[in-house]
């Protein structure tokens, strides 16, 4: 299971990669492999106001439908526009062309929240043993 | 308290961990619901050729007259006309005329008969049968004996002819006997894809012989219960325990041509009285207006939003490239194009009444 060390992440298997105020979010390729072969995104609009850890997308495979929390609140600056029409981008790039949102970042400590790759190498360890 | 349901495994269990397969509990069995992914191994199915582990499935024998024994009375489908080495697919029904399963009986000899029945539900079939038929003692369950392979795809023919010679003068629904490997396979031009195929019933203990030497060849890939689920419901096949139930009649189910009213069954008087009285819901199928996936379950409701039926069965389709389903509505609605809903309180799909069959010209009468 792939963890990029620059990111940090959520115990609900989202991903965070801060560059100023400005926070590019997905979700990591554990969560991408559970999901198995994604066929739909539903993505935030832009404007909308998000909570830390708050539902903002949603994404469906040919198995399930499972809900998207945001690591940070903010505003949804921008989507990617292109999973409309190749939603499986998330499984082959979960990472890098599979991003989900850009928010503008409202409150920066929120991020003391969030496990770095670390952190989550160590979570998914655990997750896998129960 | 933790009540563990221990689940039973196919000879091919190690197999399917080796190749690094999702297992999931389904019907009492520990099965594969993916190997690669759900998509490629669909794919795969509709292009080339797969290998299914179908091993949960139940078989029965019966010898004697169809008759005699009672077995043409349990059964929906005309048997005493059924060609010797052909196949037939028809329902179980109990009293009230819903269905106990589906199933599909093989004419051995003039009076040797070989049954298939969902896995999930031998158990219960076996019962029906030993209590129902007037000479139980012709009937036999072999399941625990049975091991069973689907071979799957336009490709199959080109594949299984080389390890069985003659296969190919299978026409679609019938069956033979055959050498293979050594064994004497049961081998029917069958299956729940849609595409050429066929059906491989070999010994339970030696399967996993049969299972390596097709995977040897370099054109054949396992699928799993995943792909196969998504290829059965593009060509709107029921599937038992969602378009099929004891409380549902298979003329709800729209089975009606499986169905021989010039002869006796049980459950026939309960189903002439549904063609009597009429019946009150039906089973309809809807093409969603974007990639959605429908989950059986969903409420449909109306075009002016009346909640008028549920959803069996759902997915997304590969080949429409758009969410599909099948549900049953009140008989008042489901005329071809309607327009409905499908969903919950939250979340609604647009979607468009159609038939069945999703996915048509396929390789299944090549």
């Amino acid at each position: 299971m792939e963890v990029e060390d620059h990111l940090l992440y959520t115990k609900d298997h989202e991903w965070i990669n801060i560059d100023g105020d400005v926070a590019t979010i997905g979700i990591s390729d554990y969560a991408q492999e559970a999901l198995g072969d994604i066929t739909y995104v539903e993505l935030p609009t832009v404007g909308d106001e998000i909570e830390q850890f708050g539902e903002f997308a949603s994404i469906e495979s040919v198995k399930a439908a499972s809900d998207i929390f945001s690591p940070m609140s903010g505003k949804v600056i921008e989507v990617n526009e292109g999973l409309e029409a190749k939603p499986g981008m998330i499984n082959k790039s979960c990472y890098e062309k599979g991003w989900i949102a850009k928010i503008e970042i409202t409150d920066m400590d929120e991020s003391s929240n969030l496990m770095t790759a670390d952190e989550y190498r160590k979570f998914l360890e655990s997750v896998e043993l129960n | 308290m933790l009540v563990q349901e221990i689940l039973k495994k196919t000879p091919l269990y190690e197999e399917h961990v080796a190749l690094g397969a999702r297992i999931v509990p389904f019907g009492g069995w520990d099965m594969p619901v993916q190997y690669e992914g759900i998509l490629a191994e669909y794919q795969h199915t509709r292009s080339a050729v797969t290998l299914f582990d179908i091993c949960h499935m139940g078989e029965f024998t019966i010898e004697g007259d169809c008759q005699e024994t009672g077995l043409d009375q349990l059964v929906t489908m005309s048997l005493v006309d059924l060609p010797v080495k052909t196949c037939r697919y028809g329902l179980l029904l109990n009293n009230q005329g819903g269905a106990i399963d589906d199933l599909i009986v093989f004419r051995l000899e003039q009076n040797k008969w070989f049954i298939v029945v969902n896995g999930a539900t031998t158990q219960k079939d076996a019962e029906h049968f030993r209590k129902n038929l007037k000479q139980p003692n012709s009937f036999k369950d072999v399941s625990s004996q049975t091991g069973k392979l689907d071979l799957q795809g336009p490709l199959s023919r080109d594949v299984l002819k080389t390890l069985a010679p003659g296969i190919e003068k299978l026409n679609y629904f019938s069956f033979d006997h055959f050498d293979l490997l050594g064994e004497r396979a049961l081998i029917s031009r069958t299956g729940y894809t849609g595409e050429l195929g066929y059906e491989i019933f070999f010994p339970w203990n030696k399967t996993k012989n049969l299972w390596q030497e097709l995977l040897k060849n370099s054109k054949v890939k396992p699928a799993g219960l995943g792909a196969r689920d998504v290829l059965r419901l593009e060509m709107g096949y029921s599937l038992y325990g969602h378009e099929l139930e004891e409380n549902i009649s298979p003329l709800e189910s729209g089975l009606n041509r499986f169905i021989d009213f010039n002869k006796n069954f049980i459950g026939k008087e309960a189903l002439l009285g549904q063609k009597e009285s009429g019946l009150s819901r039906k089973l309809i199928g809807f093409v969603c207006e974007n990639r959605r996936t429908p989950r059986a379950g969903y409420k449909i409701y109306s075009a002016t939003e009346q909640d008028i039926g549920v959803v069996t069965s759902g997915t997304f389709s590969p080949s429409l490239n758009l969410g599909i389903g099948l549900g049953f509505v009140q008989s008042d609605h489901g005329a071809l194009g309607e327009k409905i809903f499908v969903g919950d309180e939250r979340n609604k799909i647009s979607a468009t009444i159609t038939g069945k069959s999703f996915h048509k010209n396929t390789s299944l009468k090549n």
